[in-house]
């Protein structure tokens, strides 16, 4: 059971390139906190210095209120699970899961050993492969594996690095619920990096967004995809992502290529002297106006659709426009930092399944303008956040973490009560 | 199918002429060891008649002076040797593989100079040095030049293996608990075992089947066995000493197969193999 403290972690690799910048965290003993970002922003930095594999360069890291900054990783008591699993392939299975306690010389008998070992092979539904060696498993066993040596002894916290990474579509998604309800029942605070829209919404108590080595907004899952701080965030989590529209302001609306929106009266003086906002609407908040009608609010349009794709239980609808070229840098500026390919600009629309709407066709659409964010040309910072509404989530969000840390030990308890 | 077939059988044409060439004098020499002494100078090639006069000569008679004594040393040497070098190329080629330290490359391609260095130039200063400093006709006097000569070729087998150990299990281990020095010796040597093994071999072999360094360094009392031979005469003035050289080179040449049949096993490729997703 810890608390891991961040103070302004600094990073500079030997050829004096700066991974990390000066980030803060506080994540919470027992919460569940994950780190998000492109590729090379530092995420794997950050947690190898966590975990004592790289020397933090500046600033000050706390496990349990204790500085860590010097300490070799073998006395930190962290439980780290690896990208590519990192077993020790001349050992069995079981050896594998039982090697941080022979370690620990002399704290355990062959009997305790056994007993640790079957018990968390039993738990990762290990026990028929205990013989086994790591080279003639599949890759989730592999990966159960590699967590049974994590939780196997009594770590303070778990560090996992895209540990579901290297698997197919299907055993990601059993092995997320598995983790998460992994983690709930042993209520260990854990840091988790991930690359995955999926993982960081669903696993994540909190999620902590990093973009080249820079903290952008820690929150609860929701308050990152309801209120985002910036534009980075904004287009960063969602799938598929944040429409962003170039815009001009005229008055008191806002002129879109693809339709007029009004001002609303408290963002009016945020918007002084700042001409070419961005507009960000998520693809789900634009609705087909021949399945749902339009509330008042509600502002509508007649566009060309491009290109559908039907999935079953949704339908995109890719709608082409053209883009303001005094802001265009700036969205492929975003583009770039989100590890974007640089494509067309377009529109995309999360249509109800039941949706007629087919290639070629122009139909109506509407939106609800409360709905669309407003973000800054030069700084990127979102006008429309709310802070009021953000905090509210956050606290909502900080209660329901609590509750199931309780359940959950409530219900260990209960069972350690009846056995 | 039809493919796999007939690359086994092209595979098996090409291979057969190089195992004949190669089987043929060590037949050869079992064949000299085991002709009784009347008809060494037959000239046929597999032996008209069998005896063991020639072992028991060198085992048991006039020859076990000089044989069993230079056997002994061989053995002495050999381990002796191999120990030291596979001790020493093992954390050398480690600190090649793992740490960036200045010199690294300097240090790699000078150990591949010096063994390309002809060993017959080195013998005659050596013969010199060895005497003045009192290690001419010892062990360690035989030790020390084959120790320069393996280590080299050692060094670069093992930061080979070593550099394909995935860098990871090394932390693994260090998250779980390890010092710096049980990771590396329970993690990275078992992993790396082949190519131990591999160097220890080598080393084995050069120090047992070395005649220049044997026959030049020592007299009497370091005496290895190929420089033994040399001094094998026949039981009479007029006989070749060839049955018992024959006898004693089979003797020799059975450690040799013991061992690489005991490491063959060991010498698996791709252990490595699950311990990283690839
Ligand atoms: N040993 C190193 N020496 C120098 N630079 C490094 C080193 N390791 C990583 N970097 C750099 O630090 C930055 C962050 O690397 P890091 O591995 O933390 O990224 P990441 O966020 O984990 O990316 P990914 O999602 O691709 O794993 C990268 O730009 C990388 O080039
Ligand atoms: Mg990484």
């Amino acid at each position: 059971m810890a608390n891991i403290e961040l103070r302004d972690i600094v990073k500079t690799y030997g050829d004096g390139f700066k991974a990390v910048k000066g980030v803060s965290l506080d994540i919470a003993d027992g919460e569940f906190m994950i780190l998000v970002g492109p590729s090379g922003c530092g995420k794997s930095t950050l947690l190898r210095m966590i975990v004592g594999l790289e020397d933090i360069t500046a600033g000050e890291l706390k496990i349990s209120g204790k500085r860590v900054n010097e300490l070799a990783p073998r006395d930190r008591n962290l439980a780290m699970v690896f990208q590519n699993y990192a077993l020790y392939p001349h050992l069995s299975v079981f050896e594998n899961i039982a090697f941080p306690l022979r370690l620990a010389r002399g704290q355990f008998t062959e009997d305790e050993v056994k007993q640790k070992v079957n018990a968390a092979a039993a738990v990762l539904e290990l026990q028929d492969h205990l013989d086994r060696k790591p080279a003639n498993l599949s890759g989730g066993q592999r990966q159960r594996v590699a967590m049974g040596r994590a939780i196997v002894r009594d770590a303070d916290a778990f560090l996992f690095d895209e540990p579901l990474s290297n698997l197919d579509a299907k055993l990601r998604g059993q092995m997320r619920t598995e983790i998460a309800r992994m983690q709930r029942r042993l209520g260990i605070t854990t840091v988790y990096v991930t690359h995955d829209q999926i993982e960081a919404m669903t696993l994540g108590d909190r999620v902590a967004v990093l973009k080249r080595g820079e903290l952008q907004q820690v929150a609860s899952p929701r308050e990152l995809y309801e209120q985002p701080v910036n534009l980075f965030v904004a287009g960063f989590i969602g799938s598929p992502p944040m429409n962003f529209l170039p815009a001009r302001v005229d008055g008191d609306v806002l002129k879109l290529p693809i339709c007029d929106i009004p001002i609303p009266g408290e963002l009016q003086q945020k918007l002084e002297g700042r001409d070419l906002p961005i507009v960000g609407i998520r693809p789900e908040y634009i609705k087909d106006s021949s399945v749902q009608r339009p509330n008042d609010r509600d502002v509508t349009f007649e566009a060309q659709v491009d290109v559908t794709e039907w999935l079953g239980n949704e339908q995109y609808a890719y709608v082409p426009f053209e883009s303001d070229p005094a802001v265009q840098h700036k969205l492929d500026e975003l583009d770039r930092d989100l590890d974007g390919e640089g494509l067309r600009t377009q529109l995309v629309v999360n249509l109800d399944a039941r949706s007629r709407i087919r290639e070629g066709d122009v139909a109506r659409f509407h939106l609800d303008p409360a709905m669309a964010h407003v973000f800054d040309l030069a700084t990127g910072e979102n006008l429309t956040r709310n802070e009021e509404e953000a905090a509210r989530i956050a606290r909502e969000s900080e209660e329901d973490r609590r509750r199931s840390l309780e359940r959950s030990k409530a219900r260990e308890a209960a069972e350690a009560g009846a056995s | 199918m039809e493919q796999n077939n007939k690359q086994k059988w092209s595979l098996a044409l090409v291979s057969l002429p190089v195992i004949i060439w190669t089987l043929i004098p060590v037949i050869w020499i079992f064949s000299l060891a085991v002709k009784p002494q009347a008809n060494q100078a037959d000239n046929n090639f597999w032996p008209r008649g069998f005896s063991l006069d020639n072992f028991e000569l060198i085992l048991f008679g006039g020859a076990s002076d000089l044989f069993l004594p230079a056997l002994l040393n061989s053995i002495i040497v050999g381990l002796i040797a191999t120990t030291i070098s596979v001790i020493l190329a093992t954390f050398c080629a480690y600190a090649i593989a793992r740490l960036n330290f200045s010199g690294k490359k300097m240090i790699l391609f000078v150990a591949l100079a010096v063994s390309f260095f002809p060993v017959i130039s080195l013998v005659t200063p050596l013969f010199d040095v060895w005497r003045s400093i009192g290690l001419f006709d010892t062990i360690p006097g035989l030790v020390i030049p084959y120790l320069s000569l393996t280590l080299p070729l050692s060094i670069w087998i093992l930061s080979a293996f070593f550099q394909q150990i995935p860098w990871e299990l090394e932390q693994a281990a260090q998250v779980d608990g390890a010092t710096s020095w049980q990771a590396f010796r329970k993690v990275i040597v078992p992993l790396a075992a082949p190519g131990v093994f591999t160097t220890g071999i080598i080393t084995f072999f050069t120090a047992w089947n070395d005649f220049v360094f044997a026959i030049s360094l020592t007299s009497e009392s370091a005496r290895t066995v190929p420089a033994a031979l040399a001094f094998f005469t026949g039981a009479s003035q007029f006989e070749q000493p060839t049955g018992a050289i024959s006898a004693a080179a089979v003797i020799v040449t059975i450690p040799v197969v013991i061992l690489v049949l005991l490491f063959q096993k060991r010498i698996v490729a791709g252990l490595t193999s699950g311990a990283v997703k690839g």
